[in-house]
C-alpha cells in the first residue's frame, strides 16, 4: 500500500505536529507526553479521551468545545500510556473531576485504569464511561465486552454537553452511562487498512468479499458474504441493528453513517439514504442525521451505522453546541 | 567478574547489565515477535516490546544502581510510560509488580527471583485478570515462576533457576497453541487461534531465555 509517510516510527510525532499546526488557536500540546488539550478551559466536569493513533479524526477531532477537553494519543492502533492518560488529565481538571471516556479494548482499559490509580495520588477524581456500541462484538448478554467503534461520537458529544451544563462528576457520568446504553452500532469492512510500521494490511479479503460486522482493527464479524448492491447491504445491516439495538416503532434515533477511511461520501449517502428510507417505514423518528468518517482505519474500506436512541434528555445534549476541528453543532 | 564456578548473586550493577542484553535479545526478536502476532493479533506486539526496551536501556544507561529494586522499577516504568497498548502495562508489571513494597536488596539470588517475578505473576493477573490457559503471557510466566521457586528451594544456583525458567516458559509458549484466546484481538477469532502461539508468551521466553543466556556467559 502507498502511503504518503516518511520514517514509518515518526508517524505520530509527525502527524501531531501538523495538527498544532492547523489547530493552534484552539489546541495546546501538553510537553512531555502525547496530548493536546483545548485551550480555553471552563470550570466544569474535564471529559478526556484518546486511544491509539490510526482513526482520525477521533480522537483528537472532537477536542473543543461542548466536547472533549483532552485527549491522550497512542502509538498506532495502540492505547496512550498511564503517564500521557494522566498528565492530560492533570492539565484539564478544574477541581471537579474528570470523565474518561474510550472504546472498550483490552489496552485501553488497562492504561486508562492504571492512569485512574496514578490520579488518586494526585487528587485527581477520575469516573469511566468505557464505548460498548458494536452490537456483533459480544452477545448482548455479556455487553460489557462489547468493543467501541463510531458510537464513541455519540457518547462524547453527550457527555460534553452535560459538563457544560455544569453537572456534576457523577451527573454527567451517568446519562453519559445512559448515552452509552442508548447506542448501537454495526459495521461492514469490504477492504483492509495498512499498519504504517509493517505496512501489513489488518486483515485479508477477496477482491468481491465483504464481510459484515468486522471490527475496525478487522476482529472477525458474523459472516463474510459476496460484495452487495448498497441497498441489499444496508438492508442486512440493519436488520441485525434493530434487532440487537430492540430500536421500534414509536422510538426516535439519531443515526450516524460513518466511514472507515477509503469508502467515500457519495458511498455513504447512498447508504444513509437507504437507512432512511426503513426508519421511515417502520415508524421510527429521526432526529438527526449525520454522514461522516469520524472513525476510520487508514485506508480501510467499509462504513458502520450507528444509532443514538435518544429520549428529551439525550435530545437536549445532543442539540447542544459544540465546536471542535472535526464536529460543529 | 567473579570468583566461584557457580553465581549464586548478582549486584545492582551486574543485573542491570543483564536486562540491558534481555532488552538487546527483545529487539532482536522484533521481526520474529512481529511474525508470531500477524497471525492472529494486530502486528504490533515486536513493535511495542522493541519500543519498551529501547527506552530501558535509554533510562538504565542513565545512571548508577546501587538496589535491585531502582533496576526493576527503572526497566519496568520505562517500558509502561512509553509502550501504550495492553502490553505496556503488562510487561511493565512484569518488572515493576515484583519489586512494589519489597525490602531494599542490593543482591540479587535465587530467592528473591523467585519471590520477585512471583509477586510479579501475581500483580499482572489482578491487573489483567487472565489465567493459566487464556492464551496470554501468564502461559508463560506461571511455569516460568513455577520453575523459578522448585528450583531456588533445592539450588541456589542462578543459573539452573534461570535454565528451569525457561524451560518452563518454552512449554507454556507450546502450550498457548491449543488454546483459544480469550483476551485481546485475538479473542474474536475463537478456534481460529489454534495453532497459533501467543506472543506475549513468547516474549516472556525470550526474556528467560535471554537472563540465562547472561548469566551463563559470565559464570
Amino acid at each position: 500500500m502507498k502511503k504518503v509517510i516518511n520514517n514509518p516510527a515518526d508517524v505520530v510525532e509527525e502527524m501531531t505536529e501538523g495538527i498544532m499546526l492547523a489547530h493552534k488557536n484552539q489546541f495546546k500540546k501538553l510537553e512531555n507526553v502525547n496530548g493536546i488539550i483545548n485551550r480555553k478551559l471552563k470550570d466544569k466536569v474535564a471529559i478526556v479521551t484518546g486511544g491509539g493513533s490510526g482513526h482520525e479524526p477521533l480522537f483528537f477531532g472532537v477536542v473543543g468545545q461542548g466536547l472533549a477537553d483532552g485527549v491522550a494519543i497512542g502509538n498506532v492502533f495502540a492505547a496512550p500510556t498511564p503517564n500521557t492518560v494522566q498528565e492530560v488529565a492533570q492539565a484539564v481538571d478544574a477541581g471537579k473531576g474528570v470523565l474518561f471516556i474510550y472504546g472498550n479494548y483490552a489496552g485501553d482499559v488497562l492504561n486508562f485504569d492504571m492512569a485512574a490509580e496514578l490520579l488518586e495520588f494526585d487528587n485527581v477524581e477520575t469516573t469511566t464511561v468505557r464505548v460498548t456500541d458494536d452490537v456483533v462484538s459480544a452477545p448482548v448478554e455479556r455487553k460489557d465486552e462489547r468493543r467501541g467503534i463510531a458510537g464513541d461520537m455519540f457518547v462524547i458529544k453527550v457527555a460534553g454537553a452535560a459538563a457544560d451544563k455544569g453537572l456534576s462528576l457523577e451527573e454527567v457520568t451517568n446519562v453519559t452511562q445512559k448515552a452509552n446504553d442508548h447506542t448501537f452500532s454495526i459495521g461492514v469492512a469490504l477492504s483492509p487498512g495498512t499498519i504504517p510500521d509493517s505496512g501489513e494490511p489488518t486483515f485479508t479479503l477477496a477482491d468481491d468479499e465483504i464481510e459484515l460486522g468486522m471490527g475496525i482493527h478487522g476482529e472477525p464479524g458474523m459472516e463474510r458474504t459476496k460484495l452487495l448492491p448498497a441497498d441489499e447491504l444496508t438492508d442486512q445491516l440493519m436488520e441485525k441493528l434493530l434487532k440487537e439495538s430492540k430500536v421500534t416503532t414509536g422510538d426516535e434515533v439519531c443515526v450516524l453513517v460513518n466511514g472507515l477511511g477509503s469508502t467515500t461520501l457519495m458511498e455513504l449517502f447512498i447508504v444513509n439514504r437507504r437507512v432512511g428510507k426503513i426508519l421511515d417505514e417502520k415508524g421510527i423518528g429521526v432526529h438527526d442525521m449525520d454522514v461522516n468518517n469520524y472513525c476510520t482505519t487508514q485506508e480501510m474500506g467499509g462504513f458502520s451505522i450507528s444509532l443514538l436512541k435518544v429520549d428529551e434528555e439525550l435530545k437536549a445534549y445532543y442539540d447542544a453546541p459544540a465546536n471542535a476541528p472535526y464536529y460543529k453543532k | 567478574m567473579k570468583t566461584d564456578a557457580i553465581v549464586k548473586t548478582l549486584n545492582a550493577s551486574q543485573v542491570k547489565e543483564m536486562l540491558l542484553y534481555v532488552g538487546e535479545k527483545v529487539k532482536e526478536s522484533k521481526p520474529f515477535l512481529t511474525k508470531v502476532d500477524s497471525e492472529i493479533g494486530d502486528g504490533d506486539h515486536g513493535i511495542g516490546m522493541a519500543l519498551g526496551f529501547s527506552k530501558a536501556e535509554e533510562n538504565l544507561k542513565k545512571q548508577e544502581f546501587h538496589t535491585i529494586n531502582d533496576v526493576f522499577k527503572t526497566t519496568g516504568m520505562s517500558m509502561v510510560q512509553s509502550m501504550g497498548g495492553a502490553s505496556g502495562v503488562i510487561f511493565g508489571t512484569m518488572f515493576l509488580g515484583g519489586v512494589k513494597k519489597l525490602e531494599v536488596k542490593e543482591k540479587l539470588d535465587v530467592t528473591t527471583l523467585a519471590g520477585i517475578f512471583e509477586k510479579s505473576l501475581v500483580a499482572i493477573k489482578e491487573r489483567g485478570k487472565a489465567n493459566l490457559g487464556d492464551k496470554t503471557m501468564i502461559d508463560a510466566l506461571e511455569p516460568a515462576v513455577n520453575g523459578l521457586k522448585e528450583s531456588a528451594t533445592t539450588s541456589d544456583s542462578l543459573i539452573e533457576a534461570l535454565k528451569s525458567a525457561e524451560v518452563n516458559a518454552a512449554n507454556g509458549v507450546e502450550n498457548t497453541k491449543d488454546y483459544v484466546a480469550k483476551f485481546g484481538r485475538s479473542k474474536s477469532l475463537g478456534e481460529r487461534a489454534i495453532g497459533h502461539q501467543d506472543a506475549g508468551a513468547t516474549s516472556v521466553w525470550i526474556i528467560f531465555r535471554s537472563m540465562r543466556e547472561w548469566v551463563g556467559n559470565h559464570e
